[in-house]
């Protein structure tokens, strides 16, 4: 169903109403973060809060989804509980075939239902469940439960939430088929404000293709860059879990709350032990052959005589550095317990690991006390991390639920401000230097992977301002085309533009193939255009002085190239918005 | 003649690349379910993937109770289909004891054929083509759930 125009489902939870809204603008506009800018501007309140019923829930997918290998995430946006302005959060799993399958560019959810429900969607139907009984339930119940209500086994994706989305965390996640999320800046605490637990997309439907050889010799022709080629062997092989190795060897590995770069404790959880102790096998998200997501497992004896249980848990570099390296917890089964733990209460870990290294050594400094932590958070002592997740996936007293709002209003609340490791969210695991840390406090998702300011650090010696962020703001503007397709970010070395145009060629994508760059410039620009109607002030972002006393491979990071780095990226994003610098 | 078996599948890692490459190689369609493989997981993503393929029945009941011909058995298990034959009745998947024929919306019937496409796609060397045994009892065939 290539067309020109987006076929977009809009779910009313307040009227229990559906319908199906045809959008121009797929050649200008492309899909994924294009095509959920566009909805958030017709179905979104930049004035409104991030919790009124009226504002949407976005899902949204692009030309080549399903098309293509590796074509396989879903952009997900939504007005953010961490800081009330526009958020995008990625995911992959089933999502995105399911969306495609069921006929769909985007879905988009309002209102709020009366009591919790479940919608579920699919080429034809549409169905609001009532699903009272499963509120506060954790996500790995949710998802046996709605495996066993809904039908389609195997080609549907289901999203659910845990308490922590109930509950409207801020760190609340989209839990998608288990094992994937769309994890960051709150999208789980959108849905429990909708009343809404889960979501079930089934992908039951099936499409004509292109006439002719031309889209099946390409497609034979990527399948095979991505699987008989090394480009991919980094993800394949111990994953992303590799650079845990790397940048302690770098210096680039934030530590303990970031009082450090690099550990010798660190060996017990590189990527290579996790891959010879925890590894039970590899998935993949449908349609992607590369296999990235690792699964380990975490074991536990529940009673006396030796009776044992067992679950599965993946991870990556960014789980592990969030509850390993930054709590030093250096066995790799204590970490997968700490993930397991967020998984269940349906916590984005990054944002929950980082917050509990804040949480610990504030109490290390005497700003909160054991009445506030209810255990004694400790590094490297993991029991205690297990709980203190719980507590903070639930809320349990005044401190968790202040700190599920972010690191930062706990620390507005509490002190500590300086070591609160936040760049604009709470940070990802690269401590690589000054480009990366304005990259990640400055970029549109507050991700490692808006840019690649991390790789960038690692590079170049050389303090050259305006060159830098001439790459950030470049950068962007092409990984803004892959998530408008929207490609998994692994595979950017694969897709290069000429590539891509082929692609949507070989499709009948024509006109997009033909204005890649110009179509590119114009998402930018209103991805920030659109953040900044919500509030968004680049001038206003801080970088928390714990950033500016570590030292990297470079030597002690740079005070003065770090704030004129601040100073010019927000300039230039300012200037993309159409806004005076 | 050579069967599409699936010796492997508990090395699957679920990313469906064999049954988008039989839907758009044979059938010239982008979907999940009109191919010929098609892929679940066994009872939620932690338990691991099962195929459904066909299993090559020799004789095959599918090919049996089609009332037009459209399909017939086909030399070394299995059936070859001629869909312009086909009229929808659905008696081929109601014969089908491993729910291998999958019916799509208007009725059309989609199984394998064992032309061995899909097999170069998979990533994890889960499907292989092999010659069929003359007799062999379903349990010690490669093509059971994995
Ligand atoms: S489709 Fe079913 S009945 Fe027909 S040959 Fe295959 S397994 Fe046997
Ligand atoms: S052997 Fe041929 S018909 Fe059978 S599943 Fe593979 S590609 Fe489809
Ligand atoms: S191609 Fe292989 S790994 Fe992928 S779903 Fe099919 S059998 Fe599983």
């Amino acid at each position: 169903m290539i067309r020109d125009h987006f076929r977009i489902l809009t779910v009313d939870l307040s009227t229990g109403r559906g319908s199906v809204v045809s959008l121009e603008g797929r050649n200008k506009e492309a899909g994924g973060s294009g095509l959920a800018a566009v909805l958030f501007n017709k179905y979104g309140y930049p004035g409104k809060p991030w919790d009124d019923p009226d504002q949407p829930l976005i899902f949204a997918i692009g030309p080549l989804t399903g098309y293509f290998p590796l074509m396989s995430k879903t952009v997900c946006a939504f007005k953010s509980p961490y800081h009330d302005q526009y958020a995008e959060s990625h995911g992959g799993g089933r999502s995105a075939l399911s969306l495609r399958f069921a006929d769909l560019d985007g879905l988009v959810i309002t209102g709020k239902a009366e009591r919790p429900c479940c919608v579920s969607v699919g080429s034809r139907h549409l169905e609001i469940r009532d699903v009272h009984y499963m509120w506060g339930m954790n996500v790995q119940m949710s998802g046996k439960l709605l495996r066993r209500m809904f039908g389609g086994s195997g080609h549907r994706s289901i999203l659910r939430i845990g308490p922590a989305g109930e509950t409207g965390s801020a760190m609340a996640c989209i839990n998608v088929d288990t094992y994937r999320h769309f994890g960051r800046l709150g999208g789980g605490g959108v849905m429990g404000s909708k009343n809404l637990k889960g979501i079930v997309i089934q992908g039951d439907g099936s499409f004509g293709l292109p006439e002719g050889r031309v889209y099946a010799r390409l497609f034979k022709e990527v399948h095979r860059q991505l699987t008989d080629t090394d480009m991919m062997s980094k993800y394949h092989n111990l994953g992303t879990p590799v650079n845990v190795a790397v940048l302690n060897g770098l210096k680039a590995l934030p530590c303990r709350n970031l009082q450090k770069t690099s550990d010798p404790r660190i060996e017990g959880i590189t990527g290579e032990r996790f891959a010879d102790e925890t590894l039970l096998r590899n998935m993949a998200c449908s349609g992607c052959p590369v296999g990235c997501i690792h699964m380990g497992f975490v074991r536990e004896r529940f009673m006396e005589e030796n009776q044992y249980l067992y679950r599965q848990v993946s991870y990556d570099h960014e789980p592990i550095f969030a509850t390993g390296s930054m709590l030093m917890v250096t066995n790799p089964f204590d970490v997968l317990g700490i993930i397991d733990g967020a998984e269940k209460m349906g916590l984005d870990v990054m944002s929950a690991g980082v917050a509990l290294a804040w949480a610990t050594e504030a109490l290390d400094k005497g700003i909160i006390s054991e009445k506030e932590t209810l255990v004694p958070l400790n590094f490297g002592e993991a029991e205690a991390y297990k709980q203190a997740i719980h507590h903070l996936g639930s809320g349990k007293n005044e401190f968790y639920r202040v700190l599920g709002q972010g690191t930062i209003k706990a620390a507005e609340r509490y002190g500590g401000r300086d070591f609160a490791c936040v760049l604009g969210q709470e940070m990802a695991g690269y401590a690589t230097g000054e480009v990366f840390f304005t990259a990640q406090s400055l970029g549109f998702r507050h991700s490692h992977l808006d840019t690649g300011g991390y790789s960038y650090d690692q590079k170049h010696t050389d303090k050259n301002v305006e060159e830098a962020v001439d790459f950030l703001v470049r950068d962007e503007q092409s990984r803004v085309f892959l998530t408008s397709m929207v490609s998994c970010l692994f595979a950017r070395g694969v897709y290069g533009e000429e590539l891509l145009a082929d692609c949507l060629r070989s499709v009948g994508y024509d006109a997009l193939a033909d204005n890649m760059d110009e179509v590119s410039l114009h998402i930018q620009r209103r991805r920030w255009q659109t953040r900044f109607a919500t509030g968004f002030d680049p001038r206003a972002v801080n970088i928390p002085k714990r950033f500016t006393e570590v030292t990297t491979w470079k030597g002690p990071v740079d005070k003065g190239f770090l704030s004129a780095l601040m100073h010019e990226y927000a300039g230039r994003i300012a200037a993309l918005a159409g806004k005076e610098a | 003649m050579k069967i599409l078996t699936t010796p492997r599948m508990d090395r699957c890692i679920g990313c469906h690349s064999c049954s988008l490459a039989c839907a758009r190689l044979l059938h010239n369609r982008l979907s999940w379910e009109a191919a010929g493989i098609r892929i679940i997981s066994s009872g939620g993503l932690s338990t691991g993937f099962e195929a459904k393929p066909c299993l090559a029945c020799n004789p095959a009941p599918c090919a049996a109770a089609c009332p037009t011909g459209a399909f017939s058995q086909r030399k070394g298990g299995g059936v070859v289909v001629k869909k312009e034959l086909c009229i929808r009745c659905g008696e081929c998947a109601r014969a089908c004891p491993v729910d291998a024929i999958y019916l799509d919306p208007s009725g059309e019937p989609f199984v394998c054929i064992h032309c061995g496409r899909c097999v170069p796609f998979c990533p994890h060397d889960c499907l292989e083509m092999a010659e069929a045994p003359a007799t062999y009892s379903v349990g010690d065939h490669a093509g059971a759930p994995g």
